[in-house]
């Protein structure tokens, strides 16, 4: 049999099945897995190991459970995350994991549980300037309404996706892709959605996004004015005047104040849309998915005429969009009309230069969720103690590892960017609503003081030796170690 | 490197866990403390060597059945077998389909064996077998998907029900499945019966041909699956109401023979939010919805 068997099957010995597994496929028990050819356990509860960042090499799984001895002398530079340790579904009592230790002479406990939120949500920022669609038009994935356009920000555009209204107030099927949605998002795979009267996107965490089919490569440099200050001295004698097309302020070089301060001189330049101030438009076309996030693909269609009595023949034309990533050159013939021309070598720099001060336009994922609910009650007997508890700062919340971000307000309302939690942190139930790890993590008085299951508190040395379902994974290095001893009124980020 | 069997009580203290290899079993015993004890005492004793019991014959056991197939040695083995024949000569079966089943009813037969108990289940990756003394009773609960922890349906069996076994299959659970329900329950004499005709019922709720159906010749995920090339259940589309009533209708046509041919007592059916109960007991047997309770985090 072993002869047949593609390069990339491997063969299990971890029981007597010996099971055969392909590439990217777990055995018989779904517990192993072939993993680029190594044999993994996978679904393992997973320990951010703070050695590893710091740059220790790394050692595979297998061959570290015999050389175990080293890691638990320093407990504390292991922090056991939520991922894996089950829910307190259906109000199980206490959380799966109290797990205490010491660290700077502090008793820290951490609490770890896996939390089932119907109350949730993703906010996605989308970096590109090109148009998505209206806001509060819906989202869709799948054709089921899963969110809506939000807000437009510099360079970037909002998404709302999820929250409870989708996953548990509209259709079985609604909540069902909605529950998909988010769950794919959150995981870092990428996702298709379509937005009503807008731009179909495929969007992944961390990963730059795809509008219409088309990758983005750069977040702009600034709006069309912005550019044009940025870059008005470089084109200063080598260009007449240039025009920056962005479908929020186009920048004309000529009538802007950076040209004026410069001597450029008018032009006869005429601008369709709505001037601002000298030299910035406002809605000089639709918006769209073309030059500069409006809907046009020849830029001469945003200009009237050149005024007869400034205009002069041979005058030089630059546009240019806000990301440099379309250009065009053109000079006037006799009749004052613009002919495109090759782009001289001397703006080619200034051309180059936009899109060099253009950062990588991503996609980012901010999982947000509220547990103010029965979850606490995993935590401590008085649930209202944990939330004040929070606030106050003196216990830290994190997921899977990663800071989370306290809403101020009334209950516990988080949010975390997906791509600084470990790969694979969420789950989903069929309510709908998505499980994600949660760690409460707090000075051992202070968790007796609110209430803690304190009976159930066991040292994260005992935990570790049990072995069998954990997995060592390295803590992000932007992430701050989530066991410092937390101090009230400190800052979190 | 062969890893150990894992014995060891739940976290509640009240239930047993027993894993090795792909087997994973959660049992539970009622009764004096004592008898309790004895009783997981027996089933990790008997568990140990179930695995490589197992593994001695696994090539005849991923083997069709058919009338002439070489009948196996092991006990365990043997009820496999057995569970499967019914099938042999209409259906692609392997003894296989049964072996979750078969576990589970051995380690319950152990533990009855050494010791009186007023009840107990051992549950084998949601195929279970169960002992129930005179006036005992279960409330069981199903569930339509099994990476989802919420019923879809809950029914109680008294120990006058001739059912001990009960067992769950579809195309979302561990094994591969020909057809596509979400979730079929079969609720048969014996846990091995269950297990079978859990299997044969599920791969017959389908839509052949349907192009929202993404099917994978099981080879191709498992080299070694005792399904061979055969197309396996991937992924299922949304269907329109028609489509998933004709598919219901199929499975349901099938679980209404093999309840006529005494292989099963009774099954749920469910298929995108629908469901179908196949019940010729309802004294014994009372399905109501569970509330689609949450605990909002």
């Amino acid at each position: 049999m072993s002869e047949a068997m593609p390069a990339d099957t491997i063969r299990c010995d971890a029981c007597p099945v010996l099971c055969y597994i392909k590439r990217g496929y777990t055995g018989a028990c779904d517990r192993y897995a072939n993993h680029d050819g190594q044999l993994v356990r996978v679904d393992p509860h997973l320990l951010l190991d703070r050695a590893k960042s710091q740059g220790t090499p790394l050692v595979p799984f297998l061959e570290r459970e015999g050389a175990w001895d080293g890691k638990l002398a320093k407990p504390a530079e292991t922090f056991l995350t939520a991922i894996g340790a089950g829910t307190t579904y259906p109000d199980y009592k206490p959380a799966p994991f109290i797990v205490s230790s010491e660290v700077e002479g502090v008793d820290l406990i951490t609490v770890v549980t896996e939390g089932i939120f119907s109350y949730c949500g993703v906010k996605l920022k989308i970096d590109t300037d090109r148009h998505l669609g209206p806001e509060r038009n819906f989202v869709r994935a799948q054709g089921e309404t899963v969110g809506h356009v939000t807000t437009a920000e510099y360079g970037s555009q909002m998404l709302s996706i999820g929250g409870v209204r989708h996953l548990t107030g509209g259709t079985k099927s609604e909540g069902r892709v909605t529950c998909e949605t988010l769950l794919d998002l959150c995981n870092g795979k990428e996702v298709e959605l379509t937005i009503d009267e807008g731009a179909a996107v495929r969007v992944a965490a961390g990963q730059p996004p795809v509008v219409n089919g088309r990758r983005e490569e750069r977040m702009r440099v600034g709006c069309g004015s912005a550019t044009i200050g940025m870059f008005a001295k470089q084109w200063f004698g080598k260009v007449d005047d240039v025009v920056v097309v962005d479908d929020h302020i186009t920048g004309v070089l000529s009538e802007h104040q950076a040209g004026k301060m410069l001597g450029v001189r008018e032009t006869g330049i005429a601008i369709k849309g709505r001037r601002s101030t000298p030299g910035r438009y406002f809605q000089v076309a639709n918006p769209g998915t073309g030059w500069g996030g409006t809907d046009i693909s020849d830029p001469l269609a945003i200009l009237n005429p050149f005024k007869p009595k400034l205009a002069w023949p041979k005058l030089r034309l630059l546009m240019v969009s806000t990301t440099g990533e379309q250009f065009a050159y053109y000079e006037l013939d006799e009749e004052l009309r613009p002919v495109e021309k090759d782009l001289p070598n001397a703006l080619e720099e200034s051309v180059f230069r936009i899109r060099e001060n253009c950062e990588p336009a991503l996609t980012t994922v901010l999982f947000m969720a509220g547990a103010g609910g029965s979850l606490r009650a995993g935590v401590t007997e008085n649930p209202v103690k944990l939330t004040d508890s929070v606030k106050h700062r003196i216990t830290r919340v994190t997921c899977g590892g990663a800071p989370a971000y306290i809403w101020p307000g009334g209950g516990i309302t988080f949010m975390v960017d997906v791509a600084r939690m470990p790969e694979n942190a969420f789950g989903y139930v069929p309510t709908p609503a998505l499980v994600a790890p949660i760690e409460f993590t707090l000075g051992k008085k202070d968790y007796a003081s609110l209430g803690g299951h304190m009976d159930n508190v066991r040292p994260l040395k005992e935990v570790l030796r049990e072995k069998k379902r954990q997995r060592e994974v390295a803590s992000s290095p932007e992430n701050p170690w989530p066991l410092r001893p937390p101090k009230p009124g400190g800052s979190e980020q | 490197m062969r890893e150990p069997p894992i014995i060891r009580m739940l976290p509640d203290r009240r239930r047993l866990h027993l894993s090795d290899g792909p087997i994973d079993l959660i049992v539970e015993a009622r009764g004096i403390p004592q008898a309790v004890q004895c009783a997981y005492e027996a089933a990790a004793r008997r568990f140990i060597t179930v695995l490589d019991e197992l593994c001695a014959e696994l090539p005849l056991l991923r083997t069709r059945a058919s009338r002439g197939s070489p009948w196996p040695g092991g006990s365990i083995a043997r009820v496999m077998a057995r569970a499967v024949a019914p099938y042999c000569t209409t259906c692609f079966i392997t003894p296989m389909a049964a072996v979750a089943g078969a576990v589970a009813e051995a380690v319950l037969a152990a533990m009855t064996a050494a010791v009186a108990l007023d009840r107990a289940y051992v549950n084998n990756g949601g195929d279970i077998a169960l002992h129930l003394a005179n006036g005992q009773r279960f409330t069981v609960g199903m569930v339509e998907r099994p990476d989802r922890p919420s019923l879809f349906g809950s029914f109680e069996i008294s120990a006058a029900a001739p059912i001990r076994g009960i067992a769950t299959s579809g195309w979302r659970g561990r094994s591969f499945s020909l057809g596509i329900a979400d979730a079929v329950t079969a609720l048969a004499e014996t846990a091995s019966k269950a297990d079978a005709a859990a299997t044969i019922i599920a791969n017959a709720v389908n839509l052949p041909g349907h192009a929202a159906i993404v099917r994978v010749p099981a080879c191709e995920i498992a080299p070694d699956s005792d399904l061979l090339d055969l197309p396996v259940t991937r992924g299922v589309g949304d269907l329109t109401r028609n489509e998933v009533s004709q598919a219901l209708d199929a499975g349901e046509g099938v679980a209404n023979e093999l309840q006529q041919m005494g292989l099963i007592c009774a099954a749920a059916l469910s298929l995108q939010g629908d469901a179908r109960v196949v019940s010729p007991l309802r004294p014994c047997l009372t399905f109501h919805d569970a509330p689609r309770s949450l605990v909002h985090a």
